[in-house]
């Protein structure tokens, strides 16, 4: 084959490969269960309308970086994108994403309330939710029934320490507490801010300036090096959702505090739910999250997008799950509306119904004099991810003991601070 | 004589044992890759279903029914491909130049070409990302071969370099002196001379080519989305799908380590860079 022929091959093979036609979406989708099934569920709307979807499934941090790039720059890559609460209201105000309204049978109502509201701005919905969690703590009742320890809702900090001191058992592999400590804004930061909120911080003051090393921060801190240093697993440093899922599969955490929806994927006996801890202060002490679908402004099938996003996220996709032949009430979204808690046969396959909703009914993302800014487990500020990254290295730094806990506090204010000044505040 | 051939035979198990150890070693995960990908999600991640399961296909019938393997497995086969081909037609003309006609730049000009894989990739994302968006090459074949070829280019040059040095420079001037010029000298004379060199060049190229998994998940969406990319996509922050996971890797890098698996001695001539003939 000559050069020129070659050439001309692939870009024959190009030209072709980039061809498209009018109902079809691009789907950019973090990889994620729910989303999973909605692959196979949604083929009954492809079906139905003759919409063509090609799902785009990406890990979290790429899908953040490609429709980050993609939607900053009206690149109209993507026709709905996946974002979470963190994104939802930054890109609404700024432009960057379609407003969502839809019709009254759609009863956006039915929402949760807490999620609807983070993924507002203004009041205007600028993404639908297709699954929302907060944090509660999952612990083995059968260990601490032996152990005569009790864990009850929004109890003490002590309490749950004294709790995983009971259970812990590190000759016969169980650990008293098992918490995220692999460092990312969405990873060890998502629980310590909720911790460090029980115990009274928060991330910035009322002039953004941040407040990493105050008293509340250094007793939080001190506190989860302490309790994970003692009664974790081994290199808890690296854990977060995915591996203590496994410890705790494996029988070996006697208490999780983490999403809510780990709840789904646990397979061990004699697990009961508690809302979150805290130490004097519950406003805060268990966090909200949602992944949503929204429409970039500069996708040419805006329309053609609301109107999928509107089956999606309806009631009557719940129904669509739940008589799927694959799936069921077991495999419906969670965390996203009011109705689904409502049904027995939901109730019944899903027996930590009920903590869920009341943690995420009780979770605060509004800004308060504590906390001038909207988010729980983040801020929701353009720069919050670079902050968070930055002090999450710290912290793991603090738990593996390669530096004090002082010394990451500190650096973790000299950090937030550079980076919150070069950004203006 | 006994003693010493009693101690050779002895130092030749020993040796043996400890490439099978080490060869093991090596082969331990994709032998768990394989076997995991037969597993469903929930007994992947159960110690006691390590060696003892209930095989299923359920992973591969989901990967083919719900992520359109095919697709992605074509696009790799073209970019991979086509990138290689490119990759020695530039390389093969400008590894001669410098092999048989070198000036006091030539060194300079190898080390400045090996330094451009010293850039970290993620330092030039963003004006790769906007470059390709506003000429409109996002997420095509075309700028996946260019982007796969230009960063092999540097290794293929110096392999190629390296094998044509090893070609006595007499025999490129005897087909100067019968009036051959430079494309026939590259063409008849050179090509079937280095031809188990640019062989393995090639070779390695395609691999990291089908490897390569930073540009080709960052500059593609749908169209010309590699493995890479579909390997990316099964990887979830919430929720332990290993056996899922397994099967796309094991799909991926299947064809891959079957070509490898028949080409071991050109890969290995390839790696030491002729050393071992």
């Amino acid at each position: 084959m000559s050069l020129k022929s070659a050439l001309f091959g692939a870009t024959a093979l190009s030209v072709l490969a980039t061809g498209s036609f009018a109902a079809e979406l691009t789907i950019a989708i973090v990889n994620n269960g729910h989303m999973i099934n909605m692959q196979k569920v949604a083929k009954a709307y492809t079906d139905e309308t003759g919409v063509k979807l090609n799902w785009v499934s990406l890990e979290e941090g790429v899908l953040r970086e490609q429709v980050t790039s993609d939607t900053a720059t009206g690149g109209g890559q993507y026709d709905i994108i996946n974002i979470g609460m963190q994104e939802a209201p930054i890109w609404g105000a700024a432009g960057w994403i379609e407003p969502l309204e839809f019709g009254a049978d759609y009863d956006a109502d039915d929402i949760l309330p807490a999620i609807r509201a983070g993924l507002s701005h203004e009041g205007t919905m600028y993404a639908a939710p297709f699954y929302g969690e907060s944090s509660m703590v999952m612990y083995r009742k059968d260990l601490m029934d032996a152990a005569g320890a009790s864990i009850a809702d929004n109890d003490s900090w002590d309490n749950i320490k004294a709790a995983a001191a009971a259970v812990h058992d590190p000759d016969n592999g169980v650990y008293g507490a098992c918490l995220r400590g692999k460092p990312g804004w969405g990873d060890n930061m998502a629980f310590i801010t909720t911790m460090v909120n029980s115990f009274g911080g928060a991330w910035f003051d009322a002039d953004f300036k941040p407040t990493i090393d105050s008293d509340e921060w250094r007793a939080a801190i001190n506190f989860y090096v302490d309790l994970l240093g003692n009664y974790g697993p081994p290199g808890s440093e690296g854990n977060s959702f995915n591996e203590i899922l496994a410890l705790y599969n494996e029988g070996k955490c006697g208490m999780w505090i983490d999403a809510t929806i780990a709840a789904s994927f646990l397979e061990v006996d004699g697990v009961a739910y508690a809302q979150s801890p805290n130490a004097g202060n519950p406003v805060g002490a268990n966090w909200l999250w949602a992944w949503a679908m929204a429409v970039p402004a500069g996708s040419p099938n805006a329309e053609e997008s609301k109107k999928f996003i509107e089956w999606a996220t309806s009631k009557d996709y719940v129904q669509a799950v739940a008589n799927h032949p694959e799936f069921g009430w077991g495999s419906v979204p969670t965390g996203q509306r009011a109705s689904t808690y409502m049904f027995d046969e939901f109730k019944s396959v899903a027996g930590f119904a009920e903590a869920e909703m009341a943690a995420i009914n009780s979770a605060a993302p509004q800004a308060t004099d504590l906390k001038p800014y909207v988010g729980v487990q983040f801020a929701a500020i353009p720069e919050f991810p670079e902050v968070g990254s930055a002090v999450a290295q710290e912290m793991a730094a603090a738990l593996s003991g390669a530096k004090s806990v002082d010394d990451a506090l500190a650096a973790s204010q000299a950090a937030a601070a550079a980076i919150m000044k070069e950004a203006g505040y | 004589m006994a003693i010493v051939a009693q101690s050779s035979k002895t130092r030749r198990i020993r040796r043996a044992t400890l490439a099978w150890i080490v060869g093991l070693l090596f082969f331990y995960p994709i032998f768990w890759l394989v076997l995991t990908s037969f597993k469903t999600d929930a007994d992947a991640v159960k110690p006691e279903h390590l060696l003892f399961f209930t095989p299923t296909l359920e992973n591969y019938l989901n990967m083919t029914e719900n992520y359109d393997y095919w697709r992605f497995a074509t696009n790799s086969i073209i970019t991979s491909v086509f990138a290689t081909i490119f990759a020695l037609a530039v390389g093969i003309p400008c590894a001669y130049a410098m092999a048989f006609n070198p000036s006091r730049a030539t060194k300079d000009v190898l080390m400045w070409m090996l330094s451009t894989k010293m850039l970290p990739a993620a330092a030039v994302l963003y004006p790769m990302t906007f470059l390709t968006k506003s000429l409109g090459l996002f997420d095509t074949h075309f700028m996946i071969i260019v982007v796969l070829m230009l960063i092999n280019l540097p290794i293929v040059i110096w392999m190629l370099f390296t094998y044509f040095k090893e070609i006595p420079k007499e025999i490129i001037e005897a087909g100067q002196m019968d009036g051959v010029n430079t494309w026939g000298e590259i063409k008849e004379i050179l090509i079937p001379l280095a031809w188990g060199g640019i062989a393995s060049t090639a070779l390695l190229c395609f691999i990291f080519c089908w490897n390569e998994a930073y540009w080709t998940v960052r500059l593609t969406t749908t169209d010309a989305a590699t493995l890479s990319k579909l390997i990316e996509g099964n990887r979830a922050p919430e929720g332990l799908f290993f056996g899922r996971l397994s099967a796309v890797s094991a799909a991926a890098v299947g064809p891959i380590v079957v070509l490898g698996w028949f080409c071991q001695k050109q890969l290995v001539q390839g790696l030491t860079f002729g050393a071992v003939k």
